[in-house]
């Protein structure tokens, strides 16, 4: 385990790993520029043109950004519903909040919607999906990690039906291959406003939820248990899913839904970190981050045309998850 | 009222029906209480109602100064180290937004020393034994700073050795740091050793509450167990033995 005079050096060191990582992927891409040309233009901003300026500034700074931000959010969400699930194999599908906002983006693009309604449509219905969750619950009487993770379940069930029954009466020739497009996740038509849609709630969110991140401990308990230390469970477990569900529906209102990064992600950092989350939550922030930054590289840069993120991550995340169930059981055993 | 004591009056309690008729006890600082009773009886539920995680029918529970428990079985989730594990304790005296400081931490050393265990401090809870893993929720009811301690069955996994170090500390906690502990026991010689005062739960809703010698009796075991028992005395120990006089056929 690592002392805590260890761990501050550590976090910094991924931090500027990971920042670096970002620099270096502005020289990646169709149009490649070598990192002097990368560091002069993030030095020199100017609007008189060059390709190169354009190049890093409008297409891929906001894109890098928005990577960063989308795999913070979605390795931070992933290990605080883990903590709060008392389980390791949730991801932040789990609360029907990925599910609902896919169909809400769904249905945007069959209406033909706005940019900005679509993002609104997308966060709305990710957000009724959590107010679903909680209703089921409270028919049910009870509300344990058990009965949200049901409700979540049938949730997700309904709301992927939904975007199933869309994309069957989709327009083949121009509104399916969106829909899917989208579904599989992109950061292709990154901009700087969508940084800002992202920004927002990712910072109000993760701010609160790294504030929090002792009392996901004490979430992690049993219910009973936690009570009976004096946690108020309920109405902060509340909070916590609303700060979950306002991180992944801004992630899937700019970039679609992209599975196996919350599940992966927080598993990696364990094994890095412990399993407090008083260090779990932003290392899985960071690692997240700089995954997805990794994703992205690959996703534009390995074939001609863009392969959708959630290919790549699900390419990449059942080996790496198959090798940390491996590895997890082996130190078990000893 | 003063702190480390839990009056207890006219107590219903259960989860739909009342399990008791209603129960009053009253228990003193530097007071150790054995709750007795067979299985599904209602020990456990009763220690629930005393923390306020089962709301109790009608009737009354005071205390000042806090109660804390040490549950029968204790699963984690997650391999937290055994310092994480009794940081836990702290959170009544953490804020909401804040996390624990230093003197949260030192704390939680001085629980760790007090119960010898202070080795352990950074070994992952879910790799330690039975009887350090109740050690460890008794240091995590320790930095709480609550004044009454509850212990659901805390020998009822600990092989002998163990058992004596509980029952020892129980004693050293009530009489030493003046604290009143309630635990429940399916052992009537646990009772004898270190309860002053016993409440005996019995069969149909009835209970006996009092000194323990005066409650832990052949005839009222007799009626708690519907099962001879006899209590042996022996030279050079205090505390009488119990032992039931099973009659099992071959």
């Amino acid at each position: 385990m690592l002392s805590s005079e260890s761990f501050i050096p550590q976090q910094l060191v991924l931090i500027i790993s990971v920042l670096l990582l970002g620099v270096a992927s502005l020289c990646v891409g169709q149009y490649s520029l070598t990192l002097s040309e990368v560091l002069h233009q993030l030095t020199h901003y100017s609007d008189t043109q060059g390709i190169a300026n354009q190049v890093i500034w409008t297409v891929r700074l906001p894109r890098i950004l928005m990577a960063l931000l989308a795999g913070g959010a979605l390795g931070l969400c992933g290990a605080t519903l883990q903590g709060v699930f008392h389980n390791p194999l949730v991801d932040p599908h789990i609360i029907g909040v990925t599910s609902g906002a896919a169909f809400g983006g769904t249905l945007a693009i069959l209406l033909g919607l706005e940019p900005l309604l679509m993002m609104g449509s997308t966060f709305f219905f990710g957000l009724s999906a959590l107010i679903l969750v909680y209703a089921i619950a409270a028919l049910q009487g009870r509300e344990n990690a058990l009965v949200l993770i049901l409700s979540g379940i049938i949730l997700s069930g309904f709301f992927a039906a939904l975007v199933s029954l869309i994309q069957y009466q989709a327009d083949t020739e121009e509104v399916l291959p969106n829909i899917v497009f989208w579904l599989l996740g992109s950061f292709a038509t990154a901009n700087w406003h969508k940084v800002l849609m992202l920004t927002v709630p990712v910072i109000i969110s993760t701010a609160i939820l790294f504030q929090l991140r002792w009392r996901i401990n004490l979430l992690s308990l049993n219910d009973k248990d936690a009570k009976a230390l004096g946690v108020s469970v309920v109405p902060l477990r509340r909070s916590v899913l609303v700060c979950c569900a306002f991180l992944v529906a801004a992630q899937v209102a700019v970039s679609g839904s992209i599975a196996w990064v919350g599940l992966v992600i927080p598993h990696l950092a364990r094994l890095l970190v412990g399993v407090d989350h008083r260090r779990l939550l932003p290392t899985a922030f960071w690692m997240g981050g700089g995954f997805m930054i990794v994703v992205d590289d690959i996703a534009r840069t390995l074939m001609q045309a863009e392969i959708p993120l959630g290919i790549i991550t699900a390419l990449l995340g059942a080996p790496l998850f198959t090798f940390l169930l491996i590895h997890s059981s082996r130190r078990g055993r000893r | 009222m003063k702190t480390g004591e839990l009056r207890v009056q006219q107590l219903l309690y259960g989860h739909k029906v009342p399990l008791f008729e209603p129960l009053s006890f009253h228990c003193q600082q530097g007071e150790v209480w054995a709750v007795l009773g067979r299985n599904g009886l209602g020990k456990s539920t009763l220690l629930d109602t005393l923390t306020g995680t089962l709301k109790p029918l009608a009737g009354n529970i005071e205390n000042e100064g806090g109660i804390g428990i040490v549950a029968q079985h204790s699963h984690l989730p997650f391999p937290y180290s055994v310092s994480d594990v009794v940081l836990m304790g702290r959170a009544q005296h953490v804020k909401l937004f804040s996390q624990p400081g230093s003197a949260d931490k030192q704390k939680v050393i001085e629980a760790l020393e007090q119960l010898n265990i202070a080795q352990l401090v950074s070994t992952p809870f879910t790799s330690l034994s039975g009887g350090q893993q109740q050690l460890v929720m008794i240091a995590r009811a320790l930095v709480t700073a609550s004044q009454i301690l509850l212990l659901d069955e805390p020998c009822s996994a600990l092989d002998l050795a163990n058992q004596e170090v509980v029952l020892q500390l129980i004693s050293d906690l009530a009489h030493r740091q003046h604290r009143g502990i309630i635990f429940t026991t399916h052992d009537p010689v646990h009772a004898l050793q270190v309860a002053t005062h016993t409440l005996l739960l019995l069969p149909g809703g009835k209970w006996l509450a009092g000194a323990t010698d005066t409650i832990v009796t052949e005839d009222n075991l007799y009626q708690a167990y519907g099962l001879t028992l006899r209590k042996i005395r022996m030279d050079n120990y205090a505390t009488p033995f119990v032992a039931p006089l099973f009659t099992i056929e071959k």
